[in-house]
């Protein structure tokens, strides 16, 4: 199977959708976004009342650090050189994930391999022989007050990422809240996947084919604003 | 005046490893570790080794070096994707691995530090690394049991140390350096400077020189 959005379109419009999500929510929000397409979140948010926070130890982080400003021992969870923000501090890997896990983030933007009807995710390993990391994502879905999952709606072998119940080895269960593709939005309502948001490219029907996991369709299903 | 003898260099502090030993090393990815202290045991005799480290640098770059010259017999740890020679050796038989939770790994050292045993996580309830941990149920949610750990020595990386040994960090170079400082038996810092007792403010002070046994000043640019 088949995305019907191009591929260079993907990242970028899931990452432009949760960013609406946090811009029009009322801050102070400090929120954690993964390494990829999470990260991707950051160019798109609007308004000044969002901080980021980097586990590795940094609450207030900037954009990435170019030129002479770039320093590795200023660096973000995935090592890529970053800046301040005015207000940002530092702290030890502990006091990091004290804040995730005693519920201070609002919110953490991950991607993962798989998204099961039941909100578990799979996102750690595929066991290949040739990965040995966990990093911070048990910590971060077990502890951050929301989880959103941002990944392609199929995986690179055309089968359906959301799936009935997760093949892979996985990283939290019940922990997904929301999770946006290139195709559709769904938020988990009372643990039950409900279909919210639908793109421009496809049906219902079409969601359906491209999803295992089975879902209900919110009674004010919108346009996917893309 | 009498030689201060916190203060020592690299190989000094490295000769007080022991073959065997379990060697915490403060990092995160090739940033914040006390670079010459670990370039100093890579170029050791030291074998069997331990190490307790967030990752393992990059092959035969930076902590990465230890496993490249067989110098390692556990990982403890979380993040190893970074070095694909750890699956391999792994693969092959060569090491064990025990993968940690990032946030498991840094409350584990910090309880060691402060005398803590044991504590419960909901972090990774009911998954792979959860498993044959005993579990708790606290407030409706399963939380998994997990041991503080230990080490014989930590080599850690502060910005500063004054004479005392008292330590500040620099941004995130910080990561788990100054957990780590707590959690062994003996402490090594690698700084870039050491100022004298008293040029440091006492309210800025990140690690207070009672966890930091020896001092060693980094050499060159």
């Amino acid at each position: 199977m088949n995305s019907p959005v191009a591929k260079d379109l993907v990242k970028n419009r899931i990452a432009r959708r949760i960013a609406a999500e946090f811009s029009a929510r009322k801050g102070p929000l400090f929120i954690n976004l993964g390494v990829g397409t999470p990260t991707l979140v950051a160019n798109f948010i609007q308004g000044d009342h969002i901080y980021l926070q980097a586990e590795n130890g940094m609450l207030g982080v900037g954009p990435k650090a170019t030129g002479d400003a770039v320093d590795r021992r200023l660096i973000n969870a995935g090592r890529e050189p970053v800046t301040e923000t005015p207000g940002c501090s530092y702290f030890d890997s502990a006091t990091s994930f004290g804040m995730i896990r005693g519920g201070h983030i609002d919110a953490t933007v991950i991607g993962a391999f798989e998204v099961d009807e039941e909100g578990s995710i799979a996102n750690w390993i595929i066991p290949n022989g040739r990965q040995l990391g966990v990093g911070g994502a048990m910590d971060l879905v077990a502890g951050a007050r929301q989880v959103v999952v941002a990944m392609p709606h199929l995986g690179s072998d055309g089968k359906p990422k959301l799936v009935r119940r997760c093949t892979l080895p996985v990283t939290g269960f019940h922990e997904a809240d929301l999770v946006v593709t290139e195709l559709a939005l769904f938020r988990f309502v009372q643990g039950r996947m409900v279909l919210c948001e639908i793109a421009p490219e496809i049906d219902l029907d079409g969601i359906r084919t491209l999803t295992e996991a089975r879902f209900t369709v919110a009674e004010d299903l919108k346009p996917m604003p893309v | 005046m009498t030689a201060n003898p916190k203060i020592c260099s690299a190989r000094q502090a490295v000769a007080l490893i022991h073959p065997g030993d379990r060697l915490m090393v403060g990092s995160f990815g090739n940033s914040g570790y006390p670079e010459q202290l670990v370039n100093a045991v890579a170029d050791s005799d030291l074998k069997d080794l331990t190490i307790i480290s967030n990752d393992l640098g990059s092959p035969n770059v930076g902590l990465g070096r230890f496993l490249t010259n067989r110098q390692v017999r556990a990982l403890i740890g979380n993040y190893y994707n970074w070095n694909p020679e750890v699956a391999e050796a792994y693969n092959a038989g060569r090491i064990q691995v025990t993968l940690v939770p990032q946030g498991t790994f840094a409350e584990a050292i910090r309880a060691a530090g402060v005398g803590i045993p044991a504590f419960f996580t909901p972090t990774a309830a009911g998954t792979d690394l959860a498993r044959g941990k005993e579990t708790r149920d606290f407030d409706g949610r399963r939380h998994v049991m997990e041991r503080a750990i230990h080490a014989d020595v930590a080599l850690v990386k502060a910005l500063k140390a004054d004479a005392l040994g008292n330590l500040v960090y620099f941004k995130t170079a910080r990561n788990f350096n100054p957990l780590m400082a707590m959690a062994a038996r003996l402490t090594v810092a690698e700084v870039d400077e050491i100022v004298p007792v008293g040029a440091l403010d006492p309210e800025c002070i990140v690690t207070p020189h009672i966890f930091v046994n020896k001092i060693v000043l980094r050499e060159g640019p």
